[in-house]
């Protein structure tokens, strides 16, 4: 039996009997789309609907967005279980930070992962990855991984080409990134921790951010975007995923990751204890730009 | 560069350190360099930094904000916190390639209006130096700089998708 098989069919099994036995109130995973090699969310509330779960390297999509954004929906007296692959279940650790969810009220189904597909190939992240197999689950469905030596070693590279460039070159290239932005918000949709209820880029009085696809509108929600991550972002890259215009948002992202992490010593996601780098302060934290 | 270039700086201090600091030096009659606009607000921790973005839109060529110093903040943490977040917000302006010094920082209490006259003196000359800030007035004009240069963004069909999957 082919990997994917043999991982689908356990993790029916267990969605199943996790429902019948009414140990949750519903099970959010993969199941099979419209097209080939693309995959829809299910989110199953009877035993009969378990049978459509499948996990193979199209379960692109980070189900954990559904944790924050539908969780009212979902709630109940049980927990919520959740197919989450090793990177995705970050997102949990800085949901439990941030005090949106209580690690009580979910039910990890930790996914051992060999990396997804994005379009012809493995994904970007997929390239760099060092823990293919799931963390803090409370269930694991596959067999363990071995962790190699991933083919992307340094994740930052691209990052550090751009701080490499001159002050002109990077305003030349993030402008004419921001050009192609439409607006959508597709990937403000897609983040699992842009779960604002009003979203500040929504807000008209004052207005914040030019909604239209101006230049001065798509720089400002560029920046106040990536800022309202920053420190936060778990580097999941489902923003650059459904950004349809190809506009490299997770650098942005990961930029902000980098100088956190150079400042404060923080990675986000990591440690549930820990409290995320913007809300605390040290008196003597770095003020050489201080006058 | 126009010789004669004098910068437009937005200013956001709060009202008890730094706000004070500056009606002292008024009242001291001390004489500094007028262009700054002094924008009040309770505490640095206050200022957030989509105000630094709104100054700009609004043809700011350099953004000063100002605060107590640290152990003297009205509220205890205030300025903790905005240290934190200027210093991680430095880096983004700096990435995306816009000059971090037009973004400055100081610590002004309500007894150092000498200190309010030579901060804005020299924050000034900085930002003359720069000289306008051209590229985010283009911004404002409606144009990215190399619109021009565009190409149409590629499309692909429905059909292709499926087909590069397979
Ligand atoms: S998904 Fe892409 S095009 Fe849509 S708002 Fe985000 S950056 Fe802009
Ligand atoms: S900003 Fe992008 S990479 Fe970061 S958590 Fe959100 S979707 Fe994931
Ligand atoms: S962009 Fe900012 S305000 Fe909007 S949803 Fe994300 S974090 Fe919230």
């Amino acid at each position: 039996m082919s990997n994917d098989i043999k991982q689908s069919s356990e993790a029916k099994k267990l969605a199943r009997e996790l429902l019948e036995q009414g140990k949750v109130s519903a099970v959010i995973g993969y199941a099979e789309g419209t097209l080939k090699g693309r995959v829809q969310t299910l989110i199953a509330r009877n035993p009969l609907d378990a049978e459509k779960f499948i996990f193979n390297e199209y379960c692109v999509n980070n189900l954990a967005v559904y944790l924050t954004k539908s969780y009212r929906l979902l709630k109940s007296d049980k927990p919520v279980a959740v197919f989450l692959k090793p990177c995705d279940i970050r997102t949990v650790t800085a949901l439990i930070q941030e005090h949106q969810i209580k690690r009580e009220d979910i039910f990890i189904i930790g996914m051992s992962c060999q990396g997804v597909r994005n379009g012809n190939g493995l994904s970007g992240k997929c390239r760099a990855c060092r823990m293919h197999n799931p963390q803090y689950s409370d269930a694991v469905i596959g067999e363990a991984i071995e962790e190699k030596e991933p083919e992307v070693t340094d994740p930052f590279a691209r990052v550090k080409e751009i701080e490499n460039m001159s002050t002109q070159e990077r305003w030349q290239f993030w402008t004419k990134e921001f050009d192609k932005c439409i607006r959508c918000y597709a990937c403000r949709q897609a983040c699992p921790l842009c779960y604002c209820e009003q979203c500040i880029v929504d807000k008209t009085q004052p207005r914040w951010i030019e909604s239209s696809a101006h230049p001065v509108g798509n720089m400002a929600w560029h920046l106040i975007r990536a800022f309202h991550l920053a420190g936060r972002c778990i580097g999941c890259g489902e923003c650059d995923r459904v950004c349809h215009q190809n506009i490299p948002l997770s650098l942005l992202n990961m930029k902000m990751s980098k100088e956190i992490f150079d400042l404060y010593g923080y990675r986000s996601g990591v440690d549930p204890e820990a409290k995320p780098p913007l809300t605390e302060f040290k008196m003597e934290d770095n003020e050489e730009f201080i006058r | 560069m126009n010789e004669n270039f004098e910068p437009k700086i937005a200013a956001f201090v709060c009202t008890w350190c730094t706000y004070t600091g500056a009606d002292l030096a008024g009242t001291s009659r001390l004489k500094y360099e007028p262009n700054v606009r002094v924008l009040r607000l309770p505490c640095t921790g206050r200022i957030d930094f989509s105000l630094v973005i709104k100054a700009f839109e609004n043809g700011a060529d350099g953004v000063l904000i100002s605060g107590c110093h640290p152990n003297d903040c009205h509220y205890n943490a205030g300025n903790f916190h905005a240290r934190r977040r200027f210093a991680v917000f430095r880096k983004l302006l700096e990435f995306v390639g816009i000059d971090p010094n037009r973004v400055q920082f100081s610590w002004v209490s309500a007894a150092e209006g000498a200190k309010w006259r030579d901060v804005v003196n020299e924050v000034t000359d900085e930002i003359r130096s720069l000289g306008p800030f051209t590229e985010y007035q283009k911004l404002i004009a409606g144009s990215f700089p190399f619109q021009n240069e565009m190409s149409e963004p590629e499309v692909i069909s429905e059909k292709e998708q499926v087909e590069n999957v397979k």
